[in-house]
């Protein structure tokens, strides 16, 4: 029987009362939402909070809209809402693709895209696409006006980020550019595992010619979640098979994956390069 | 910590500690071992009960979360004596053998019936992907669930005869 260590418990009813918390519960406090990153970690005792502050209730962390030119979702999102959800899969179809191969549908109606992107798991999905589509992450600390982290500035390393103690991620902020497209292409070994390799691909097209591109790289050791070298490769050239091609070997060049039970480090590399060219394909289909 | 959890439409009260999980205080606090205790890590889907009408992993869920909150276990499936029509669909197509991973799976299908009354082998194999049958390769489950669908679809709320709600053919269910 797994249980985890004995903890303190409380229960957030808005963000500044979570801050509150977690200030007062100081750095060994972990926020928890979904919690099927952390209450498995806890049960294998290797992560033991002293205090758990519980923002499952904060509503206002829990909607999805558009403001401006900009898609904002909740950091507490469900996973299954986000894949529920015509407009922002409309938008970029990179989260219908991703949301549809994450765990399983009873992990998604429980899983957060905040603490997702929190646990900053190397091998988590939405880390690289919300790298793809160059998201910025609202964060927020108590007494402190919210501060926007660019996402390629958010993960600092396997289960690290730009969040500090005390403070709490609240949104993500997605750029909206007409002439994109955008999809993700990810390898599993069965239904709910986490991939092999994966990659997401944001295009934006102008006149015929790659304006802006994303490609973000799941689970192969890319620095932050994406591969700059393809990208600036692509941008300016025409979009079309030989340089999807090219950009995928040039992602797998500079991606770094480690051999493990998912499979060995060159095979993980073939895919960094064979998922990129198909989700850069997919992107350009669906301007 | 004190806390007051409706389960099937009946308050309870107990004190627990925070780092009790969902599953052991319906088992063990409760006495509902309806609801099973699989493989502790959120993969087998045997714990899965609705919260605020939500299938979760129960075994990944702090009872405390459930403070205030409304489960549904498989022991609420059943109404006034009748069982529910998923529950129909698993006696009438043999959807268990074992028995280990079906509350959960009822309670699934109780849900994806809710959310599509008519869904498609594909679609409900989709919804069950999280949850784990070692007994019937899920051929059975798949059809016990479209024998509900197609059940659910007659007027009455219980079907009458075979000849009304048949179970799907081989041919029909892979359609």
């Amino acid at each position: 029987m797994q249980v985890p260590a004995r903890f303190a418990y409380e229960r957030a009813d808005s963000v500044p009362h979570a801050l509150q918390l977690l200030e007062r519960y100081g750095p060994e406090a972990r926020v928890v939402a979904g919690g099927h990153s952390l209450i498995p970690m806890m049960k294998l005792r290797l992560a033991q909070p002293e205090a758990l502050i519980d923002i499952n209730g904060l509503t206002e962390l829990g909607q999805i809209t558009v403001e401006g030119e900009e898609l904002v979702i909740g950091a507490l999102v469900r996973h299954a809402e986000l894949l529920a959800h015509t407009i922002a899969t409309d938008l970029f179809p990179i989260f219908r693709d991703a949301e549809r191969v994450i765990a399983d549908p009873i992990v998604r109606n429980r899983g957060t895209v905040g603490g997702s992107l929190c646990q900053a798991d190397p091998s988590e999905d939405l880390s690289a696409v919300f790298s793809a589509l160059r998201a910025t992450a609202v964060i927020q600390a108590g007494g402190a006006p919210s501060r926007k982290v660019p996402i390629r500035a958010f993960h600092h390393g396997p289960y690290e980020t730009a969040v500090e103690p005390g403070e709490l991620l609240v949104q993500l902020r997605v750029p909206i550019r007409t002439g994109t497209g955008s999809a993700y292409e990810k390898v599993e070994r069965r239904v709910g595992d986490w991939p092999v390799a994966a990659a997401g691909a944001v295009l934006r097209v102008v006149d015929g010619v790659i304006e802006q591109a994303g490609i973000g790289l799941t689970a192969v050791g890319a620095e932050h979640f994406c591969s700059p070298e393809a990208e600036r490769y692509l941008e300016g050239r025409q979009p079309g098979e030989e340089a999807f091609a090219q950009a995928g070997r040039i992602a797998a060049e500079h991606c770094e994956p480690h051999a493990d039970q998912r499979g060995p480090a060159d095979y993980k590399r073939h895919l960094a390069a064979e998922l990129t060219r198909r989700a850069l394909a997919a992107a350009a289909e669906r301007i | 910590m004190r806390i007051t959890v409706s389960v099937n439409g009946q308050p309870y009260t107990r004190d627990v500690e925070p780092r009790l999980l969902l599953v052991h205080f319906l088992r063990d606090e409760l006495g509902l071992t309806g609801t099973h205790w699989g493989c502790d890590t959120s993969n087998c889907g045997v714990c899965t009960v609705r919260l605020d009408g939500v299938p979760v992993k129960s075994c990944t869920v702090l009872a405390v979360m459930a403070d205030g909150h409304e489960v549904t276990t498989v022991e609420g499936l059943e109404r006034d004596g009748e069982l529910d029509v998923v529950q129909k669909g698993f006696v009438e197509c043999h959807g268990l053998q074992c028995g280990f991973c079906t509350p959960g799976m009822l309670l699934t299908a109780r849900w994806l019936l809710e959310r599509d009354p008519d869904p498609d082998e594909g679609t409900i194999r989709e919804a069950i992907s999280g949850q784990l049958c070692r007994c019937t390769g899920y051929e059975n489950i798949v059809r016990s669930i479209r024998w509900a669908a197609e059940a659910q679809a007659q007027a009455q709320p219980q079907p009458q005869s075979q000849a009304q709600a048949h179970a799907p053919t081989d041919a029909e269910a892979r359609q």
